[in-house]
């Protein structure tokens, strides 16, 4: 029990890195119906950018843990959330119609971005700054570190912000009428590449944040660590019922807690294989996700 | 030869592909055995090509995990040669039995899915595949299977990289035929059919999922046979060989040359094998270039470098219903003004 336990504490907080970058994914597919594949490297360069404030930061002397996050974290935001609208200008936005070649073109920028940050950075892995170790509080045997409670409360609450943009603000309701129908959406007024590129942008955030908290969750950052993850993320998306945004996060969360299950109780060298068994079976069993709409065949 | 409008083909493009042939037939006589080499890698992607040209290309479906029956044809080459001692030969319809059985396994829930849900199953079937080679035993975990024999026709070995080219060449030359009987076929036709509108296709008595499952097979199967003859031609496979870069890789072969085009094709597998060896110098360069070329090659040639006849008239076609909707839309527009003024004046 004590297991099961400490692998669900585990899974909560990786599954909130799937649900952040799911997000990302789930918002995009919704209003333009393409597989970001590039959207897993945003999250990589998000936790580089991170860690490029880290050592500038350190560099002036800026010691306070608290503060140096808060600035790196706002600056990752702020210029990964950049990079994504630029992705989407450059390699999306003439290919919006042809279907093959705008996820060929994703798959292009992703390689893109990979391999940037492998030139500019290093082939190998980098380590982040220590800066909040593993203390924490434990409750009946199962430790939970304060870096833990801090990556789930802060998720949670990014969360809930983009539920409200989406749900409660006027550029959130211009994305729902897009997802709808895109023309009907210009006719209305809706300034469509706008608000597509909004959405890159709060997806890229989204992503960067999640990037810059796993580099000080494992404490080290490479240029391939978006490749899989993304994969995950999309995963938990569709577990959720792609272009559904609570279901995103539903499905981030019980693909975590899927995985440190399987974890803890198998041997994490078939993690991997657990969650795209799942991605298979959902799709098989119940392709909208769980609590997603049914999803027509584009003509 | 003539196209359909009656004129004779550009001279340049037929003087090079002559030219190609005959580097390809003289490159074992003449050849230094690196080069031989760079060539039979390239039969390789024309064989790895010319099959998931099959899926993609004529059944217009996005496969991300080919890789995966690559591999399950390597591993099941290499496990047979190397663990009961069966002939290199024996193993190829083994190859094939195995990877058609997982392409019906993976693809026959799925081909009924969204197009792009198949495109991230298979990638998660690639994954599966890669992963559990890797973990596994009898595969030899990361190292893989090494230590092969050679092939044998009846008592001479297949040795030497001039033998493995000729050996190549040979399979190429069934893949291709295959290919290009197949795209002749009532059953090439029903792929195009249900690659331009499956809802028309259906109505005219194309059975979809069916057809799709076919081709999905049948590229699978090829897939199979060159995973054997890749893993004769090294002695030698691991994991390494399969990943998510090679089905990506893969599918820029026949994305470069053109989809659903064999000349195509052949051409995009000469350029992914060869252009690498070229930049050897700016090896750190390579994917980005890759990336980059990626995106620039969508944005200015979508078709690909040499496309089909029918991705052509497909182009065409879709510029000219584009132009349509265009002026629909305008002229809706303007009716709607006109509408607006009228009302409020």
């Amino acid at each position: 029990m004590e297991i099961a336990l400490q692998q669900i504490v585990n899974g909560l907080t990786i599954g909130a890195f799937y649900a952040l970058i799911a997000l990302g994914y789930t918002m995009v597919y919704g209003i333009i119906r393409l597989i970001n594949f590039a959207h897993g490297d945003i999250y990589a360069v998000g936790a580089f950018v991170g860690f490029s404030t880290y050592g500038l930061l350190a560099l002036l002397h800026v010691e306070s843990p608290i503060l140096t996050t808060l600035l790196a974290l706002v600056v990752s935001m702020g210029l990964t959330g950049l990079l994504g609208t630029l992705v989407y200008r450059v390699a999306y936005r003439p290919l919006l119609h042809a279907r093959l070649s705008i996820l060929i073109s994703a798959i292009g920028a992703s390689l893109t971005l990979e391999y940037s940050l492998l030139l500019i950075y290093s082939p190998s892995f980098l380590v982040y700054p220590h800066l909040f170790g593993r203390a924490g509080p434990s409750f009946a045997g199962v430790s939970v570190s304060w870096l833990q409670i801090l990556i789930f409360v802060s998720s949670i609450v990014l969360m809930a912000a983009i539920y409200f943009i989406v749900n409660r603000t006027k550029t959130g309701m211009a994305m729902r009428a897009l997802a709808i129908n895109q023309d009907a959406a210009r006719l209305m007024g809706v300034n469509v590449s706008r608000v597509i590129s909004f959405t890159f942008f709060l997806g890229s955030t989204l992503a960067s944040f999640a990037g810059v908290l796993t580099g000080l969750y494992y404490s080290q950052i490479s240029f391939l660590m978006g490749f899989l993850i993304g994969l995950k993320a999309f995963t938990a998306a569709v577990l959720g019922g792609i272009g559904n945004i609570p279901g995103a996060v539903v499905g981030g969360f019980m693909l975590g807690i899927l995985e440190s299950l399987a974890a803890g109780y198998y041997s994490s060298r078939w993690k991997d294989v657990v969650a795209f068994a799942v991605l298979i079976l959902v799709l098989v069993v119940r392709p909208r996700g769980l609590l997603g709409e049914r999803v027509v065949e584009r003509m | 030869m003539k196209t359909r409008s009656g004129q004779s083909r550009p001279l340049l493009p037929t003087a090079l592909a002559a030219v190609a042939v005959a580097a390809a037939i003289t490159l074992p006589i003449f050849g230094t055995s690196y080069l031989i080499d760079v060539g039979t890698l390239v039969l390789v992607y024309v064989m790895l090509g010319l099959g998931l040209n099959i899926v993609v290309g004529f059944a217009g479906l996005l496969d991300l995990g080919y890789a995966a029956f690559f591999a399950i044809g390597a591993y099941t080459t290499a496990y047979f040669m190397v663990n009961n001692h069966m002939s290199f030969w024996l193993t190829l319809p083994i190859a094939a039995c195995f990877t058609a059985v997982s392409g019906i396994i993976i693809g026959g829930p799925t081909l009924r899915m969204r197009s792009d849900y198949l495109a991230i199953v298979t990638l998660g079937f690639g994954e599966i595949v890669r992963i559990a080679a890797t973990n596994f035993n009898f595969t030899g975990g990361p190292e893989g299977i090494y230590d092969m024999p050679h092939a044998q026709i009846g008592a001479f070995v297949l040795r030497t990289p001039a033998h493995l080219y000729v050996l190549g060449i040979a399979f190429s030359l069934v893949v291709l035929f295959g290919s290009y009987n197949l795209s002749r076929s009532r059953l090439g036709r029903a792929w195009l059919a249900i690659r331009e509108d499956e809802a028309a296709a259906q109505a005219a008595g194309i059975h979809p999922v069916y057809y799709k499952l076919l081709a999905y097979v049948l590229g699978a199967i090829f897939a199979g046979a060159a995973g054997s003859f890749f893993a004769v031609k090294l002695t030698a496979i691991n994991p390494s060989s399969f990943t998510f870069i090679q089905s990506v890789t893969i599918l820029m072969v026949i994305i470069l040359g053109g989809r659903g085009s064999l000349p195509g094709v052949i051409l995009g597998a000469a350029v992914i094998v060869i252009l690498p060896e070229v930049l050897r110098g700016i090896d750190q360069y390579r994917m980005l270039a890759f990336g980059v070329g990626l995106i620039v090659l969508m944005l200015l040639r979508p078709q690909g470098l040499w496309p089909s006849r029918y991705g052509r008239i497909e182009a065409r076609e879709v510029a000219l219903s584009e132009a349509e909707a265009h002026a629909g839309v305008a002229a809706g527009a303007s009716a709607a003004d006109s509408a607006a003024t009228g009302a409020s004046s």
